[in-house]
This record gives C-alpha cells, sequence and structure tokens, in this order.
C-alpha cells in the first residue's frame, strides 16, 4: 500500500510538473516535505545538489533519492516509474492525435501565462530552502557566488557542485582549527 | 531489434547527460544523424511539445522519440532506458550516504553544497524570469517602452500576493495557481497568439 502511495503521488507530481526539473520543487516541497514528511528541506536541498551533478534529469535522480530513502531499492524504482508515467500517457496521446499541438493558440497562451506562475512558485521554493540551507556568512558568500557564476558564465554544474564541495571542507576545518 | 536499440541508444544518453532535460539535446541530435529515427527539425517540434506539456522535459523527450519510433511500446521502452541509469547510480550514491553521511567530511561537503544548490536552482528561476517579464521586442529597440511585458507582471504580482500574503489562499496546492495563469492566459492572450 506504502508503495502504491508512493507511485500515485509521484505520478501526481510528474504530471503536474511544467517545464524543467526545477519546476517540480514547489511540488516536492508540498507533497514529500509538507504532506507526507518523506523528506525534510535540508535532504531536498542535498538530493538537488546531486541530481545535478550525477548523470540523468534532475527531476529522475531526485525521485529516486525519495523514494529510496522512504522504502529502499524498490521504492526508489516505484517513485521513478510514478514520475515518468504521466509522461509516457500524455505524450503517446498527443503525438498519436495533434501533431500541431504546440502550435496551436489556445495551447501557446496558457503555457505562457503558466511560465509566470512557475516563477513565482520557484521564488517561494528559494525563500523555503533558503532557510535551511543558507545558515551563516559564508553560505551566503558561496550562494552568491554560485548565482552569478551560474548567470553570467556558462560554466559546467558539475564544476560548481566540486568547487563548492571542497569550499566546504576548507571552511569547517578552518573553523575547527580557530 | 528496434527496441533493444532504443533502450540502448536512450541509456546512453541518460547516463551522459548531466543536468536538465535539455541537456539531453545534442544527444538527440547525433541519435538522429546515426540512427535515420528522425529529422533535426522534428527534434525542434518535438522540444516544443515537451515544453508545453506535464512532465520533466528530458522524459517528454524521451518518450515523444520512442512513441515515433516504435509506438506505445517504443515510448515505454526509450523512457526506461533514459532512467535507468539514474536508479543505478542514485541508488549507489544514497547507500554510500547512508553509511557515510554523519561523518563530519560528508557534512562539511553538504554544508557547502546546500547554498550552492538553492543558487542554482535561483539562477534557473531568474532566467525564466528574464524571458517571461522581458519583452522581445527590448532586445532589439532597446526603448524602455518595451521593456516589461505588463500583463506578465501584473500576473507575478498578483500570484506573490495570493501565495505568500492573502491567508486563504496561501495553503493551496500550487495546482491551483497554475491552473488559474493557464486560464488568465489564454483569457488576455498572454503569448499574443
Amino acid at each position: 500500500m506504502e508503495l502504491l502511495k508512493m507511485f500515485l503521488t509521484f505520478a501526481r507530481i510528474g504530471g503536474l510538473t511544467f517545464g524543467g526539473g526545477y519546476a517540480m520543487l514547489p511540488l516536492l516541497q508540498r507533497e514529500v516535505v509538507e504532506k507526507y514528511g518523506w523528506a525534510t528541506e535540508e535532504e531536498l536541498a542535498d538530493y538537488y545538489a546531486i541530481g545535478q551533478c550525477t548523470p540523468g534529469i534532475i527531476a529522475v535522480n531526485t525521485a529516486t533519492f525519495i523514494g529510496q530513502k522512504r522504502a529502499g531499492t524498490v521504492g526508489g524504482i516505484v517513485a521513478t516509474l510514478g514520475v515518468v508515467f504521466p509522461s509516457i500517457v500524455i505524450i503517446s496521446l498527443i503525438a498519436g492525435i495533434i501533431t500541431n499541438f504546440s502550435e496551436l493558440a489556445v495551447v501557446k497562451n496558457a503555457f505562457a501565462g503558466i511560465r509566470v506562475c512557475v516563477c513565482v512558485l520557484i521564488l517561494n521554493s528559494v525563500i523555503k530552502l533558503w532557510k535551511s540551507a543558507v545558515v551563516d556568512r559564508c553560505c551566503l558568500v558561496i550562494f552568491c557566488i554560485v548565482m552569478c557564476v551560474s548567470l553570467f558564465f556558462s560554466l559546467s554544474p558539475i564544476i560548481i557542485v566540486l568547487c563548492v564541495a571542497v569550499a566546504g571542507c576548507a571552511i569547517k576545518a578552518w573553523e575547527a582549527r580557530k | 531489434m528496434i527496441y533493444l536499440r532504443l533502450f540502448y541508444e536512450f541509456f546512453v544518453t541518460g547516463l551522459f547527460s548531466i543536468g536538465g532535460g535539455l541537456a539531453t539535446l545534442p544527444f538527440l541530435h547525433q541519435m538522429s544523424e546515426s540512427t535515420g529515427w528522425f529529422t533535426t527539425q522534428q527534434i525542434y517540434d518535438m522540444l516544443a511539445v515537451s515544453e508545453s506539456t506535464p512532465g520533466p522535459i528530458g522524459v517528454n523527450m524521451a518518450t515523444y522519440v520512442g512513441y515515433t519510433t516504435g509506438g506505445v511500446a517504443g515510448a515505454v521502452v526509450a523512457t526506461i532506458g533514459l532512467v535507468a541509469p539514474s536508479i543505478i547510480v542514485i541508488l549507489i550514491i544514497a547507500r554510500m550516504l547512508k553509511k557515510f553521511g554523519e561523518s563530519k567530511l560528508v557534512k562539511s561537503v553538504f554544508y557547502g553544497l546546500r547554498p550552492a544548490s538553492v543558487a542554482l536552482i535561483a539562477a534557473a528561476g531568474v532566467s525564466v524570469a528574464l524571458e517571461v517579464f522581458i519583452m522581445p521586442a527590448f532586445r532589439e529597440s532597446h526603448a524602455l517602452g518595451d521593456l516589461l511585458n505588463y500583463k506578465a507582471v501584473i500576473l507575478g504580482a498578483a500570484l506573490i500576493l495570493l501565495t505568500r500574503y492573502v491567508r486563504p489562499t496561501k495553503k493551496l496546492h500550487p495546482v491551483c495557481f497554475i491552473a488559474l495563469s493557464a486560464v488568465v492566459g489564454m483569457i488576455f492572450k498572454f503569448a499574443g497568439a
């Protein structure tokens, strides 16, 4: 039953995600953190960080992580299948029936509206995550540097993640020596 | 055996594309050249559909290519191929985290990773915001009158109020706001179409 609930929850999240893996974050916070308590805000931030520097799509990586944490290997597989299930159904329907789906005026207008909403939801998610991730001044510095680097340079997230991992160790080692 | 080939091609894509779903694009280009399953033009059509349907973009792309190549079974095989490397790699990492999660070193690493992870998410939000709130015309004319997409700004401000400050609506499920925005977008012709 637990697995069925997990499959349905992740199918719901996958079916309501409009855009990339980032657009999934507000839904994960709502369903996984607030409603079911399967993971904490901190763990979500950790999973996103790891999901960005490991092979595969961020949304899928995060789903596997949460499922694994909750119900082991089978849980990881079930959560992942749940998250991709709506895509398979919806795309197969659209590809089979409406070939010019994305050209329709109604679809274009609806999605222009949805994108505004996705921005606001991501802003809210960042504010929520901020409290658990940016805990002191060093973290604030890391946040600002990474934000600037990823906005103004096209640096691979792998390099960013490796650098901050080293920085985290260095800061903690330096604090311990004081 | 087309299904085996589909699984293999998408397994490789999943294994080597790191980051968001858009990271799969170069692999799809290569796939179109080496297999001839679809043309480069089709890739962009599929991307447009993937972006305007629910679900992660990368997964939608795999499903679409799979469907075009081998029907519903192809869609299932391609998608499972794409996510298989994720499942394997993440399960290994999760197991290691359980074992070493309490070590000082791992804790220090995550201390640095967390603010960076939030910054990467914020940066992704900013780049979507630039696309949504700045008019495309501004990039050519640089006239201040063309700068802001007022319809989008008004909707955005209203959504911030509803999701953060208005007590009765604050606790609503995010999908309520997504549905509302879709309706507003259709009524006020947000894409100008």
